[in-house]
């Protein structure tokens, strides 16, 4: 279609609505399949606020196992998160700012746990950091520190799934920023790392951020590594998904209102990330 | 700090060895290499110009310590710097695009330095307030890169680096980001500012303009060689590359002279008024060309070439012709000349050009 074209479209179009506008002219083959994929991806959505018992809802979210459950999944993500920061944005920083052999090899393994079954990262760190594990056997014969089962392994597990999001999100934002300011800090005395602190930290906050609610929000939602590494004992590692999962075999009505809240708070952080991902389509 | 080595006051110091910069770059970068030496005494401020991928920003760069030298050497007032990483080197640098930080007012952006070299908070916002101060931007010590037109933002710039008190200040491209009329006033506060430092200041730049107002000597650099150095006007008046010649507007030709005559390596000789032998470069300006349609009888002037107009562009008020031929070169004409010579290319024409204004001189 040339310029000239495309200005009468415009003309004719004018006094359509701004949908009409928009779909006018899509392909029937890939509009139908399109709207297909809308309703698979809302309708289970909408079933569980059709079913939801909103009668006794406020009942079943006032009981103190909901309580104790969201408790611990609220703390357990945090903590998972701050962990999460603590590691994964110098590890960020490491595969965006320099080179070093294997880095490839090390990036693709750092999203290894992207890809992985969390069940498989859960047996993984039974292994790994369990009381007999390659490292756990010296945690506990030497502190005494003995992580499966207990709410640190819940943070462990939420964290070996959520870090590789912030990474891959803060290395992106890194490789993003111009590495010149660092230079420019450096010429005025900063070493590197006055130079990432008080430079390059507060110009990658937004991406940092960003990177944080998304691994909050997989820590949050974290099911196979945890119940595989942690267990599922109320009060100590019964997370909201292990909950509504455990839920559902007894009492479906609790099930629906625990998934009730997840929702809620997978809603209100998309909402909190609208400026980032949401506009960037539009 | 760093202020061991300070000249008195009125006295410049001679002895160059000792004080000020004393350097060769060598920079290995697959196909390319950089190789330059640089000296200079503190009150110098040196322009490194060239064309783009000379080789000057990465000659800067080596400077700065953001480039590992390869080879050579780098002194300053005396201290081998070569290992010393760019932190701890006494070098400020005045970027192109300034690299504000953007999210620091221009205030902290100047009090970054003082406080990256021990300076407490208060003590490093007070200095940094006072070089504001002198830069004329008092009013904007809270204002955020972003508010600062690109004048204010080159002051800053040059206040941030200052502030370190730097025994090397080295300026990238110091007006390249800003628009015409700003790089005019820009560039003579900039001269002010440069004049009052102390110590050694080279700026690298394209525009000949920039480096002949703000520095004492040029360093002329073509494919990470340096070609030509020295006083602004000495090498204003005797170019010795292509590069130099058209960017002060003379044509420039090399040849072996005989007495009055150099014979240029292309074939035609050029009558001179200088008496010299050996090899020569000769150069005149565009003016100094005179055009003739047919072959001139009563002109006095004793070098004539038959030539072609190749092509035809304004120049300020003038008409800038280039003509091929038996000699190669630009003339300056008048508007109304080029129209009743009826010039437009492939005309054929005759150049006359006095020996009085050529100037030769040894290669």
């Amino acid at each position: 279609m040339n310029e000239a074209d495309r200005e009468t479209r415009a003309v004719t179009l004018e006094s359509g609505s701004r949908r009409g506008r928009a779909l006018r002219g899509v392909p029937l083959p890939l509009l139908v399949p399109a709207l297909v994929g809308l309703a698979f991806l809302l309708l289970p959505l909408l079933a569980l606020l059709i079913r939801a018992p909103w009668r006794s809802l406020p009942e079943q979210l006032t009981s103190p196992e909901v309580w104790q459950a969201l408790q611990l999944s609220l703390i357990s993500a945090t903590c998972a998160t701050a962990l999460s920061l603590v590691l994964g944005v110098p590890l960020a920083w490491l595969l965006a700012r320099t080179r070093f052999p294997g880095r490839g090899l090390v990036r693709a393994l750092v999203t290894l746990p992207l890809v992985l079954p969390p069940v498989v990262g859960g047996v993984a760190l039974l292994l790994a950091l369990g009381r007999n594990g390659v490292v756990g056997q010296w945690l506990d014969s030497w502190f005494g520190i003995t992580l499966p089962f207990t709410t640190a392994g819940v943070v462990v597990a939420e964290a070996f799934v959520a870090m590789p999001f912030l990474v891959i999100s803060v290395e992106g934002t890194l490789r993003a920023a111009d590495p010149r300011y660092e230079e420019a800090a450096t010429t005025l005395g900063a070493s590197r790392f006055t130079a990432f602190r008080r430079v390059t930290l507060p110009l990658i906050a937004p991406g940092v951020a960003a990177g944080a609610v998304l691994a909050w929000a997989r820590a949050l939602g974290e099911f196979g590594a945890t119940i595989t590494f942690a267990g599922n004992f109320p009060g100590r590692t019964q997370t909201m998904p292990l909950a509504v999962y455990l839920a559902l075999q007894n009492d479906p009505a609790a099930a629906i209102a625990l998934s009730l809240v997840l929702l809620a708070v997978s809603i209100a952080v998309l909402a909190g990330l609208r400026d980032r991902w949401m506009t960037a389509s539009s | 700090m760093t202020d061991t080595d300070e000249t008195p006051a009125g006295v410049r110091a001679d002895d160059t060895r000792g004080d000020g910069l004393d350097a060769r770059l060598v920079v290995d970068r697959g196909s390319f290499r950089l190789d330059v030496a640089l000296t200079a005494a503190p009150g110098d401020v040196v322009a490194l110009l060239g064309p783009n991928g000379a080789g000057k920003t990465t000659a800067l760069r080596a400077l700065a310590g953001l480039v590992p030298l390869t080879g050579g050497r780098l002194r300053l007032d005396g201290t081998p710097l070569e290992r010393t990483p760019p932190e701890a080197r006494p070098v400020g640098v005045v970027f192109q695009d300034y690299l504000l930080f953007p999210h620091l007012s221009a205030l902290d952006n100047v009090a970054f330095g003082p406080r990256c070299q021990g300076v407490g908070k208060a003590e490093a916002r007070a200095q940094a307030a006072a070089w504001l101060e002198r830069m004329g931007l008092a009013d904007h010590a809270g204002t955020k890169p972003r508010r600062l037109s690109g004048g204010q933002a080159q002051r800053v710039a040059l206040a941030r680096a200052l502030a370190t008190r730097p025994r090397l200040l080295l300026l990238d491209e110091p007006l390249a980001a800003l628009d015409a009329r700003t790089r005019l006033e820009v560039r003579a506060q900039l001269r002010r500012h440069l004049a009052e430092f102390e110590a050694v200041a080279v700026l690298v730049t394209h525009d000949p303009l920039d480096a002949m107002v703000l520095a004492d000597r040029l360093v002329v650099v073509e494919h990470g060689r340096v070609v030509q150095e020295g006083a602004p006007s000495d090498i204003a008046r005797h170019p010795r590359t292509d590069y130099i010649a058209q960017l002060v507007g003379l044509n420039l030709y090399r040849g072996r002279a005989e007495g009055h005559t150099v014979r240029l390596e292309s074939g035609p000789a050029v009558a001179t008024t200088e008496d010299l032998s050996g090899p020569a470069f000769v150069a005149f300006p565009p003016g100094a060309v005179t055009l003739h349609r047919h072959r001139p009888t009563g002109s006095s002037a004793r070098n004539l070439w038959r030539c072609e107009v190749a092509g035809l562009e304004t120049h300020g008020d003038q008409i800038r012709a280039d003509l091929t031929g038996e000699l190669a070169l630009a003339a300056d004409l008048t508007t109304v000349a080029a129209a009743e010579l009826g010039l437009h290319p492939g005309v054929e024409v005759w150049a006359a050009v006095k020996a009085a204004q050529t100037h030769a001189y040894p290669a």
